[in-house]
């Protein structure tokens, strides 16, 4: 089918946020712990959830991926975004519902969701659920 | 799920396509497959990367993971470790020689810093057989500038005020030409546009890698021609031998006319424009462009004199405008950017850039885009890599058949069109060959005039007859028959041929032999007077010997040797028969204590 001048301007801007990985991004990178710990404890709905939400709010400059075992398996699913300078903010026992505001808050609007961040206290990592 | 994570990129040129790229693409979907993730990620066949020495190549987005030398084997545990957990998998990773460090984005290799695309920036990017790529890195934007904002004229002095020249090898305006098959009437109306990608130098796979890994390109550049002269009609003349590039390019083809690209009343102008593909059989001289002329018109693919020049009478007699793949490469980049962008780039006289097809011996062999001006050392040095196994420099062919040596004292020349012309070679298509001290330099002039007396298509003598004299020649110096006076009966052979050819394959066919007795008529002498060939490659002028000092009489080298010239008694020196000795050299490979030795 002939397209219209307007019916590839359509195609050029959808391929264009496909494309954009390979301009490199350098927006927030989000990091989903895949190990068998972080699997067992319900990662792989959690990324998914992150990669709809990342798609339906146009986030183009974020990249999703997948790490191993970050350490703290207990804490699982943990979901880490680093920023473009590298620093890292670490969200802990995630589970779908709590993606979408951190890629509400955080991810668009660079609001880190603090209620669901571990926390360091002395060198020792507490769990946020254990108050106090 | 429409969302991608992540693009797996796998080149699909014809380099790493023979080294088994389209199985790792089908072992990748596989694994994917396995692993469930298959949603999430894309698997991208793309043209040419440039680095062909390490194909297969795969290249992994966001992070742009360069990993090659990728075997099937290996897929699994690279989707398990990059994939699955995000591991980037550094035993594949390119690490540029000597300093065992992993980069693990493409862009800090050297290989490609150095370089500037403006031909190739597609190649290696997008996948070429989808429109809708083309289209999403700004494809089709360049005809539509052109079709609704720009005047015929508009679009040549844009072209002439860039400074383009075309990069088939003769370095001729393209505005200039443009503007002659504009001005020129023809009867009926008709004109054409010819693109010649009948690449045809040993070596030399520049357009090839266009029409593989960017061919919408092509047919934007040629409808924007085809607009600027008043064309409604072009043909792509390439040769058979690239089935892949040809096949893409169909591809292409049917594609742009589906989105209506190609066809009547483009984007509802009054602007047509079709486009044929028409095969060559794989004759160098049709690369000449009266003879690839005649070749589209079905006659015998031969030149004819110019005058007239194609621009007035081209083809079926009609004014034509016929340029090389790389040269319509470059304009798309043109009309976007500007003729200021892309005059800024390049030397006074050559504006822009010049693919290279990196060849011979060079650590990095494969594709690469240069400003203009670059020089040969830091192509041979910074992005070739340097000369393998620690050998030393010692000239560089440009121009293939049609061009000459430069040797290693003139390594710091700038390259461009007059540069190279003034040292005695040119930049022909694009093919750049690299030897080293173990390239005999009478052999590699008797290579070309090997190749170009073969070619050569017989219609006027000097080139027939003229260049069979002087392979004759060429043959018995290698063979140690050389007489007193060749050197000069070369000279006198040669300026007659450059001066009385009909073609252009005629009148460069001398280039390589006149180039290589300027910078090393020792050589020449050595093989005439000493009969020695001091690179230690014409294998008449070498003897076999083995030392009687080192020799442990194992007897290794008598079993390899394949005419039985060499005997001896066990743990006794061994020794060769000269009269039997076919100069092989199988005995020095087989000699495990480096005993032999020719000269």
């Amino acid at each position: 089918m002939a397209k219209s001048l307007a019916e590839l301007k359509a195609i050029r801007e959808k391929k264009i946020d496909e494309i954009q990985l390979r301009h490199g991004k350098d927006g927030y990178r989000v990091v989903v712990g895949m190990a068998t710990c972080g699997i067992a404890s319900g990662a792989r709905p959690v990324m998914i959830k992150l990669m709809e939400e990342v798609d339906t709010k146009g986030l183009v400059d974020v990249t999703v991926a997948q790490t191993g075992c970050i350490g703290s398996c207990r804490l699982e699913p943990i979901v880490e975004v680093y920023n473009a300078k590298g620093e890292k903010v670490t969200y802990v026992h995630m589970t779908p519902e709590k993606v979408t505001r951190v890629v509400d808050e955080h991810l668009a609007l660079g609001k880190v969701v603090e209620e669901y961040t571990m926390t360091v206290v002395d060198g020792k990592i507490i769990d946020p659920n254990v108050k106090g | 799920m429409a969302y991608k994570r992540s693009q797996i990129l796998i080149c699909g040129g014809t380099g790493c396509t023979s080294s088994g790229s389209m199985n790792l693409a089908k072992e990748l979907k596989k694994e994917l497959v396995k692993h469930d993730i298959i949603d999430e990620i894309e698997v991208v066949v793309t043209g040419c990367f440039g680095l062909c020495e390490l194909g297969p190549v795969v290249i992994i987005y966001p992070e742009g993971t360069f990993y090659s030398r990728v075997e099937v084997a290996d897929i699994q545990e690279l989707v398990e470790e990059h994939l699955v957990k995000g591991r980037p998998l550094s035993r594949l990773i390119y690490t540029e020689k000597g300093d065992g460090h992993h980069p693990l984005s493409i862009n800090e290799l050297g290989f490609f810093k150095k370089q500037k695309r403006i031909a190739l920036k597609n190649c290696g990017v997008i996948n070429p057989e989808d429109i809708d790529e083309y289209l999403g890195f700004g494809g089709y934007t360049a005809i539509e500038k052109v079709l609704l904002t720009m005047s015929p004229q508009d679009v040549i002095n844009e072209i002439k005020a860039s400074g383009l020249r075309g990069r088939g090898g003769g370095g001729f305006p393209t505005g200039l030409k443009w503007q002659f098959a504009h001005d020129a009437t023809s009867e009926d109306g008709v004109k054409y546009v010819v693109c010649n990608a009948d690449e045809g130098d040993p070596g030399a796979f520049m357009d090839r890698s266009v029409l593989e890994g960017d061919p919408h390109s092509l047919i934007e550049a040629m409808a924007i021609a085809a607009y600027a002269i008043g064309s409604s009609k072009g043909y792509v003349y390439v040769r058979a031998e690239y089935p892949i590039a040809v096949k893409r390019l169909q591809i292409a083809i049917d594609q742009a006319k589906d989105y209506g690209l190609l066809g009547n009343n483009i984007f509802d102008t009054d602007f047509s424009f079709d486009l044929e593909i028409r095969l060559g059989a794989g004759a160098f001289v049709c690369g000449e462009e009266t003879a690839l002329m005649n070749s589209i018109e079905g006659k015998r693919g031969e030149p004819r004199p110019r005058p007239p020049f194609p621009a007035n009478k081209g083809l079926f007699g009609k004014p034509t405008v016929l340029n090389n793949v790389e040269t319509y490469a470059n304009i798309t980049a043109i009309i976007l950017n500007g003729a200021q962008w892309f005059a800024s780039v390049g030397t006074e006289k050559s504006k822009g850039t010049k693919v290279f097809a990196l060849g011979g011996k060079i650590n990095n062999t494969g594709l690469l885009e240069i400003p203009m001006g670059t020089t040969l050392r830091e192509i041979v040095y910074e992005i070739g890599g340097g000369i393998p196994n620690g050998r030393a420099f010692k000239a560089a062919q440009t121009g293939g058949p049609s061009g000459g040596c430069i040797p290693a004292s003139l390594l710091d020349t700038k390259i461009d069109y007059d540069n190279l012309i003034a040292i005695g070679s040119m930049m022909g298509s694009g093919g750049l060959i690299v030897m080293d001290e173990d390239n005999c330099m009478v052999d590699v002039a008797r290579f070309f005039l090997d190749f170009t007396q073969d070619e050569s298509c017989g219609k006027c003598p000097p080139c027939r007859i003229g260049t069979k004299r002087m392979l004759e020649i060429l043959e018995r110096i290698c063979e140690g028959k050389g007489i007193e006076g060749d050197i000069e009966r070369l000279q006198e052979l040669a300026e007659g041929i450059k001066a009385s050819a009909l073609c252009g394959l005629g009148q460069t066919a001398p280039n390589p032999v006149l180039s290589t007795i300027h910078y090393f008529r020792d050589e020449y002498e050595a093989h005439i007077f000493d009969k020695k060939c001091p690179a230690g490659v014409c294998k008449h002028l070498l003897d076999y010997t083995i030392n009687e000092d080192t020799c442990k009489g194992c007897g290794i080298c008598a079993k390899k040797c394949p005419v039985e010239a060499i005997s001896g008694e066990k743990k006794k020196p061994f020794s060769i028969d000269l009269a039997k000795c076919i100069k092989c050299g199988s005995c020095i490979e087989a000699c495990p204590f480096g005993s032999i030795s020719r000269a």
